[in-house]
């Protein structure tokens, strides 16, 4: 009895082996990236565009050649927006051999921090987690790549001001999804508020966020504010513009935070008809005219097949391409720095931080990735609502350096 | 698990109160033992083994919510809020005070294991669909006050990082780690679930689930074991929060939503209420199914759908699919997969004479 289930044992543990061990097939030249998505979950409104915009200019990169040699393949997991399935989809990703997650949501960044530091891969969280991961020596492998909820809130303030001709004295209103993303802002836009002599008031809409008609109302009629400030997600911010019609609030004295900002809210809320004047903050450029977007069209149209209509929203898409961008540019770096080689994703998080002068004909902004500044910069546009579709209000630009640098400073 | 009755030839009272009375049973959970300590850790992928460590945190987690709504017929949507207080308590004990995981991990239960029995007091009082609210709005309270008090959750972004557990000066970081870490609680917690529900108060619990006035006509104390049930099942709960907290190594309040006190309520259900081997049927079901679509999608999707579509489709034909499986295994069998694997098990029994 006992040599049998010796022989039972020996057998099972050698076949583990084997099985264990023939994991990992041999990659020769191809660099794979780890891409999170949510199509089906709490914000699927933004995957449904943004995760092909991604493949696309990934396709877009291969169909070019690859980068220095190397194709690039990107495994998207789809995690429901739920952070156990994130973490399944990491532990994937991680046996696929990837050398750079493109995480995506702010739970899901948190929850893998920790991780992907253990493990040495680089993460990137553009327009979303924590805004304390801008400092590299803090949070060597979290890379937010593009403004985080600190920048935005600068810019929102900054671009207030300068509507407004001047912030002394004036009333602000800071509308906001009542959640740990929504309520990240609220430290530096204190700060500001006192430095610049501004009065500031929130106002926290519930999840799910699609009843905010007392908020408003608020806002508009009772607080009478000079200014809103709002940052809204999923479904809320097209609540957000209706409601502001509907009691007369004028649409040009608002200013979105990235997630409020794309054509399906303008859509939801009733038209661009509807929504013309309201502001929002981009980290990507937006619109259907730039060069890489026609890059993307010629492929398609040398496959002999339609470009795909996630295209059209083109705030989503854009970011896509921007994120998948700044993915390859690292890698770029990284693989120049070793020719023929193999990179991990020590390599890559390198790669990042000389990510410089790249800007994709204006889609992109002016980064500057350092070992010590994984935001890049913190760039963002505003553009606002006018005759049917999203124009250019300002260029590049980022606000108050010194008071994100204090508090950075002082994040844990 | 798997055992065969032939006749009551016990002799002595240790015979009669043996958690497994036959030595095949014995032989089985052995077996088990050492496939999940030994064989498995050792020749699979750290993947795979970071899939078993979800199903290890989800049996802690079904476990409790069975013995209240399962074993007591109390009914509670609110463990996904329990988990939380549970998470952070010992995210702040293992933050503030330096505290190592062996304090944390029981003082986290603890602390779930009072509030779980304050919100359980309107059980007293109401029982089923009204219950149910009664603990919903406990999920939506917990929710709302660890969302705003600064305090409780370590500021705005509402998430504490927590260092790696350790033990014996070494940390338990990578997923084989975690794993020995995490199935060592899974199993202590079925131990204790199978000896809590063949004791005295296990079976107070029944009673009160199957009649609670007849229950208290023969002299159980309905007061006290609805709110024992409350604790116990909130305690598990807890631990589960905190065991989330150290695999994840962060303890944040979104993890802990509404949604994951449904999907614990649907294991149970799946699984098998009113029973520990349905728990862990449960657990396993609700946490593999959807990563077992995404693989087999991923390798027959291609031959359906061109490239660019199957990435769009895998998902939502995921969750179509998990609807679907989870109405198929109800109708099949209502009382859970546990009652399928004790008619398998009966068919065999007889096989290949049966009647």
């Amino acid at each position: 009895m006992r040599r049998c289930l010796a022989i039972v044992f020996g057998l099972l543990i050698a076949a583990g082996a084997t099985f264990g061990v023939a994991g990992p097939a041999a990659a020769q030249k191809e660099v794979v990236i780890g891409l999170q998505c949510d199509r089906t979950g709490a914000t699927q409104t933004v995957g449904v565009y943004l995760c092909p915009g991604y493949h696309d200019y990934i396709k877009l990169v291969n169909f070019k050649g690859g980068v220095e040699g190397y194709k690039i393949k990107a495994i998207e997991i789809d995690h429901e927006y739920k952070v156990p399935q994130g973490m399944e989809a990491y532990e994937r990703h991680k046996k696929e051999g990837a050398v750079l997650i493109s995480l995506y949501g702010t739970p899901h960044t948190q929850a893998l921090t920790a991780k992907l530091t253990e493990d040495r891969i680089p993460g990137t969280s553009p327009g979303f987690g924590s805004a304390a991961a801008t400092d590299g020596t803090k949070y060597p492998y979290i890379f937010p790549i593009a403004a985080t909820y600190w920048s935005q809130g600068t810019a929102a303030v900054e671009f207030a001001g300068k509507q407004m001709g001047g912030l002394k004295g004036k009333k602000i209103a800071y509308l906001f999804y009542d959640n740990p993303a929504g309520r990240e802002p609220l430290p530096i836009l204190e700060d500001l508020a006192a430095k610049e002599g501004f009065e500031l008031k929130t106002f926290a809409v519930p999840p799910p966020g699609i009843e905010m008609g007392a908020q408003v109302l608020d806002i508009a009629q009772r607080y009478r504010a000079d200014f809103v400030i709002a940052h809204l997600f999923g479904r809320s911010p097209s609540v957000s513009i209706k409601e502001l019609k509907r009691i007369g609030y004028p649409l040009r004295k608002v200013v979105s935070f990235v997630w409020g900002a794309s054509e399906a809210d303008i859509e939801a809320a009733g038209g661009f008809s509807v929504a013309e004047g309201y502001n929002a903050i981009q980290f990507a450029g937006v619109g259907p005219d730039f060069p890489v977007l026609n890059e993307i069209r010629d492929m398609y149209k040398k496959e002999g097949k339609e470009p795909p209509k996630e295209m059209a929203s083109t705030v989503f898409y854009n970011r896509g391409v921007l994120i998948a961008a700044i993915h390859v540019e690292a890698i770029r770096n990284a693989l120049k720095a070793k020719p023929g080689g193999t990179i991990t994703g020590v390599d890559v998080k390198a790669g990042f931080e000389r990510i410089k002068g790249f800007s994709l004909g204006g889609l992109v902004p002016p980064l500057e990735i350092t070992a010590t500044d994984h935001e890049g910069g913190g760039w963002v546009q505003v553009y606002t609502v006018k005759g049917g579709k999203f124009v250019k209000a300002t260029d590049w630009f980022k606000s108050y350096p010194d008071v994100l640098a204090k508090h950075i400073k002082a994040a844990k | 698990m798997i055992h065969r009755e032939c006749g009551v030839l016990k002799t002595t009272y240790e015979a009669d109160m043996a958690l497994y009375p036959l030595p095949i049973a014995r032989w089985t959970v052995a077996v088990i033992a050492v496939l999940m300590f030994l064989i498995l850790p050792l020749s699979v992928e750290e993947y795979y083994l970071s899939i078993v460590n979800l199903v290890s945190i989800a049996v802690v987690g079904a476990l409790g919510l069975n013995i209240l709504v399962g074993y007591t017929g109390q009914i509670s949507i609110g463990h996904g809020a329990f988990m939380s207080v549970g998470a952070y308590t010992a995210a702040n004990l293992a933050v503030r005070l330096g505290l190592p995981f062996w304090v944390a991990l029981p003082a986290g239960g603890l602390m779930a294991a009072l509030v779980g029995a304050v919100v359980g007091i309107p059980s007293l009082r109401i029982k089923g669909l009204y219950l149910a609210i009664a603990t919903l709005a406990g999920q939506l309270i917990i929710e709302w006050t660890i969302n705003h008090v600064t305090w409780i959750s370590g500021g705005v972004q509402a998430s504490i990082n927590v260092p790696r557990p350790r033990l014996f000066g070494y940390p338990i970081a990578t997923q084989r780690q975690m794993y020995f870490f995490l199935l060592v609680f899974a199993a202590v917690a079925i131990l204790a679930t199978m000896n809590l529900v063949r004791s005295r108060i296990g079976r107070a619990f029944i009673a009160i689930r199957d009649h609670d006035i007849a229950a208290e006509i023969i002299g159980i104390n309905i007061f006290r074991y609805k709110l024992l049930a409350f604790a116990i099942s909130s305690f598990y709960a807890g631990v589960t929060g905190v065991l989330y907290t150290y695999y994840l190594g962060v303890a944040n309040y979104e993890q802990f939503q509404i949604t994951v006190s449904i999907d614990y309520l649907a294991m149970i259900i799946i699984g098998g209420l009113g029973s520990v081997l349905g728990s862990i049927f449960g657990a396993i079901f609700v946490t593999l199914l959807p990563i077992v679509i995404r693989l087999t999608m991923e390798s027959f999707g291609g031959l359906l759908f061109s490239s660019g579509a199957v990435l769009n489709i895998i998902p939502n034909l995921r969750l179509i699919l998990f609807g679907m499986l989870i109405i198929f295994f109800l109708v099949v069998e209502p009382e859970g997969l546990n009652r399928l694997w004790r008619n398998i098990r009966n068919y065999f029994r007889i096989w290949p004479f049966a009647y």
